[in-house]
């Protein structure tokens, strides 16, 4: 290694033209790690891997990972991309990195040495550095795991396979994949007791129930409502056992559904903990990206400066960086939804403007950052702790939506036309900001479906509830699907009641197992 | 930081996959095949192509908010005129403006590209062979080495001494090493000189001699590394099983292109059928008039020829060709027969009698096509059966490998060929 970086100080070039091999990609390699160095980003020890298109393919079927266990889905979603890529109407990504330690980067063969380049800043500096020091990823994944664990799963999933036969584990799988959204744990929560403990605060109670102990207590009739409230205690007691209400579905039928067999639960649990494994992406895509593109956009930078990249290479780099930030306006025929990158890097680039050269504005927005002069540390310390949504909410500044124009419609389902209810003016940007936070929290994304009530001594039926929010319902033929494969897990009668915050049930759904698991 | 080049590993990883999700989608995808094969050609029949499935059979459900009613709020970019208040109106396809499309789910069919391999498999799947316990079974089927020569480097055990010898052999005379008799002859001259005395110019010699023997010995060794030599193995497919399709053919004038193209189309599919369950298949052409013979595939299609009808004769002709080439312990036979339903009358009963003593005790199977045109008046429902059809239905019973089908038109074909090979047909012939 250490030839290589001599060899670059005589030749302040990393490389020439397009082409390259494996020493320059190193060379390259160590010319992005001496910038990112200089910007003291922590990263995992990258594992870059050249591959091949098809390579790309197949990793795009298995969610990018490198090893994943077998599924049909994954083999629909490969036949598609082919198909899609073969006939020209959908390019392949650069680069695909995966969180884990060592953080292995995918980069394809076909790529220039400037893409090469661009990529090994975005995804082994950027990428690298988000994922080993965000909260979320820090709190949910385990980055020296997930390989061990996914070649754990792939395994399990084949002896099973070769055990019970194909078809059955499929159903399985089949039957967790459509709840997979519902396998996540969302909190921390509290911690579970163990046995013991559980032990030792039950004598504590019972010596101080015998300490106050009065005898007189005992002759206090006892009235109607004390009866009412008993009863009422016996389902919080069972629900408290259960730990209910849940949302993690998966997790509830792992641990509670009544007929599944030991390796049907080992089953669900994998597909819950690499639903969970995921889950921090789906928190942190517009961060994610906006750190990367940052990181590899003042990378480029100052390998230009320094004179080792080419003026072409840079004129290249800049024509793929304008092309992936690009935020096609709303009425434009290319329009599909705000650009993650293109938002991130925008509001990153801001929050380094902020921090050098500030306005009046923006010292009475963000007085804490505002002219501190140490952007990289700002934007270190953001990339750590927020995620989309506390991002938006904290650092969308009235520069960017002015400068993005971002404006808020309303669409309420019992009005005849559609309303703008706040613009880039004074009036609007906290409700812009708040919007937009809001577009970003997951948790309304998704349903919120919970399991409210399980009768284990009676008919066993298992209640869930989703609470309807803004009166979007289920997707009804999905639901029913779902449900479907939830009756199977389970083994009995599954309902399901859509009810709105004030309580009133609009929908019921209810599914008996046609196919039981046994 | 390491560096990994990935791009020799085998691709294909998701292959297993790309499996699971043909099977799963399996009827769907066959449905699709059978549609997409109706408007190809036969020789079109063995090649991949892209299928489109109705998505809803591949759906993946999932717990998610409708994409309907409801108040919902959209965040987006690059507004030009609106301020606060203003109303904008609803666009038509409800949603079509809004930023939430991200579920993708607007597409109603699915549609990928099959490969060769999976496109016949599937076209073929739920055919058959009658009878496929095979007579003989010519190994498992699987690779089996074949010598093929000898290279210079390989495992141990393949060391092929001879050749290694040889080659040692052939170098050593060329580069003069010594010989051991040529080295032993020296010691002995000197040994006799030193016993005798004296000689001491001679004994130098001998000595410089022995001493330059002795290190070209050594120089040139006895066996080199570019001597060895290891047998070369290739693995070559071992057939599974052979087989050979008779193809016979009444050529009289009675038969037009249109009844021959109908003939072809069913040979084709029974040759692609036959290649597919056996590693080699031979085809023999035997056409017949009043008398038979045994031609080449474009003669066979394409001349015609002028005479009465025999079909006897081109059986006796196909038993001939089956002793003469095709011992019947070795080939899996196969025969099938295309007319137009004219036979002489008085051959009736040899064809009957030959078909059921010599040809049906054969074949694993035999399959009888009779072509036609559609009837061109309507009011002859019923048609009369030809004379063969007639002769043939007398023999025809659930236990012989034999089954006779009516062709009018090239979309029955297919069908045709289906039902000749269901399964049910030979129920009663497995036990064969």
């Amino acid at each position: 290694m250490t030839t290589t970086v001599t060899a670059g100080r005589d030749d302040p070039l990393l490389f020439k033209d397009g082409d390259w091999d494996f020493d320059t990609l190193s060379r390259i390699y160590d010319g992005v790690a001496e910038i990112g160095d200089e910007l003291k980003l922590d990263i995992y020890r990258p594992r870059i891997e050249v591959i091949t298109t098809e390579q790309m393919l197949d990793a795009y079927a298995s969610t990018g990972m490198p090893l994943f266990y077998r599924h049909w889905s994954f083999g629909k979603q490969f036949v598609r991309n082919e198909t899609l890529y073969r006939k020209g109407w959908q390019g392949l990504a650069y680069e695909i990195v995966i969180n884990s330690n060592p953080c292995v980067v995918y980069l394809l063969e076909e790529n220039t040495a400037t893409m090469q380049t661009l990529v090994l800043a975005h995804a082994a500096f950027g990428h690298n550095h988000f994922f080993k020091n965000n909260y979320v990823f820090k709190q949910w994944t385990d980055a020296d795991g997930i390989l061990d664990y996914l070649a754990f799963a792939k395994n399990f999933i084949a002896d099973c396979e070769e055990k019970y036969g194909q078809a059955e584990v499929e159903r399985v799988l089949d039957a967790a994949h459509a709840l997979q959204n519902q396998g996540i744990h969302r909190y921390p929560g509290k911690r579970q007791m163990d046995l013991r403990s559980e032990q030792k605060r039950e004598r504590e109670r019972r010596e101080h129930g015998e300490r106050l102990f009065n005898d007189l207590w005992r002759t206090v009739p006892e009235g109607q409502g004390k009866k009412a409230k008993k009863r009422t205690t016996e389902r919080d007691r069972r629900r408290a056992l259960l730990g209910l209400p849940e949302e993690n579905i998966l997790y509830f039928l792992e641990k509670t559904s009544p007929r599944l067999r030991p390796w049907q639960r080992e089953v669900i649990r994998i597909v819950r903990l690499i639903a969970q494994y995921f889950y921090p992406q789906r928190q942190t895509k517009m961060m994610n990206e906006g750190c990367a593109t940052y990181t590899h956009y003042e990378i480029m930078q100052r390998l230009y400066d320094r004179g080792r990249i080419t003026e072409g290479s840079y004129l290249e780099f800049l024509h793929s960086h304008t092309n992936v930030v690009a935020q096609p306006d709303f009425d434009d025929r290319r329009y599909y939804g705000l650009n993650p990158y293109a938002l991130g890097f925008t509001m990153m680039k801001d929050i380094e403007r902020m921090c050098v050269d500030p306005t009046a504005e923006d010292r009475a927005w963000f007085p804490d950052i505002a002219g501190n002069a140490d952007p990289v540390e700002t934007l270190k310390d953001i990339w750590a702790n927020y995620r989309d949504e506390s991002f938006v909410s904290q650092f969308l500044s009235p520069a960017v939506i002015r400068k993005m124009g971002l404006f808020l419609v309303t669409d309420d389902a019992g009005e005849k036309d559609l309303s703008v209810d706040a613009i880039h003016d004074e009036r609007g940007y906290m409700r812009v900001r708040r919007a937009l936070a809001r577009h970003y929290d997951v948790s309304r994304h998704d349903p919120d479906i919970q399991i409210v009530d399980v009768d284990l001594e009676g008919d066993r039926r298992l209640v869930l509830r989703h609470s309807v929010v803004d009166g979007v319902m289920l997707e009804e033929e999905d639901a029913e699907r779902v449900l479907q494969h939830l009756a199977n897990l389970w083994g009995y009668e599954v309902h399901l009641t859509e009810e709105n915050d004030k309580g009133d049930i609009s929908t019921k759904h209810t599914a008996e197992p046609v196919h039981p698991f046994v | 930081m390491y560096i990994i080049d990935r791009r020799r590993d085998a691709s294909g990883k998701s292959l297993g996959n790309r499996q699971r999700f043909i099977r799963r989608a399996r009827a769907l995808v066959r449905h699709a095949v059978r549609e997409a094969s109706k408007d190809r050609k036969i020789t079109d029949t063995g090649k991949g192509g892209e299928i489109v499935v109705p998505v809803d059979g591949v759906h993946e459900p999932s717990l998610r908010r409708s994409s309907k009613g409801g108040s919902r709020e959209y965040l987006l970019p690059g507004n030009k005129t609106y301020i606060e208040g203003d109303s904008i109106e609803r666009p038509p396809s409800g949603g079509g403006k809004g930023g939430a499309s991200g579920d993708g789910g607007g597409e109603d069919e699915f549609r990928f590209a099959l490969s060769d391999e999976e496109f016949i498999d599937l076209f073929l799947e739920d055919l058959e062979l009658p009878d496929l316990a095979k007579r003989q079974v010519m190994g498992e089927g699987k690779d089996q080495p074949r010598r093929a020569g000898y290279r210079s480097s390989g495992p141990p055990s393949s060391l092929s001494i001879q050749q290694t010898m040889r080659k040692s052999l052939a170098r050593r005379i060329a580069l003069k090493r010594p010989k051991v008799d040529e080295i032993a002859e020296l010691e002995a001259q000197l040994k006799a000189l030193e016993d005798e005395g004296g000689h001491d110019d001679q004994i130098l010699q001998i000595r410089e001699a022995l001493k330059k023997q002795a290190k070209r010995s050594i120089a040139i060794p006895f066996i080199d590394p570019v001597d060895v030599r290891y047998r070369r193995f290739e693995m070559e497919p071992k057939p599974v099983a052979q087989a050979v399709m008779f193809c016979l053919m009444d050529v009289s004038g009675s038969m037009d292109e249109h009844l021959k193209d109908l003939a072809k189309r069913f040979y084709s599919l029974l040759y692609l059928f036959l290649s597919r369950r056996y590693r080699y298949v031979e085809v023999v052409f035997i056409r017949h008039t009043h008398e038979a013979k045994e031609v080449d595939e474009d003669t066979f299609f394409h001349s015609r020829e002028t005479g009465g009808t025999v079909v006897s004769t081109a059986l006796e002709e196909m038993i001939k060709v089956v002793h003469d080439r095709f011992p019947p312990g070795v080939w899996n036979i196969y025969a099938a027969q295309a007319s137009d339903g004219d036979n002489l009358p008085i051959d009736n009963e040899k064809t009957v009698s030959l078909l059921k003593t010599s040809i049906l005790p054969l074949c694993q199977y035999y399959a009888y096509i009779e072509v036609g045109r559609e009837p061109e008046e309507r009011r002859r429902s019923v048609e009369p059966p030809t004379t063969l059809w007639r002769a043939y239905d007398m023999i025809l019973s659930p236990k012989l490998p034999m089954a006779m089908r009516k062709v009018r038109d090239r979309r029955d074909i297919y069908p045709v060929f289906r039902e000749l090979f269901e399964r049910k047909s030979n129920a009663a012939s497995t036990g064969a």
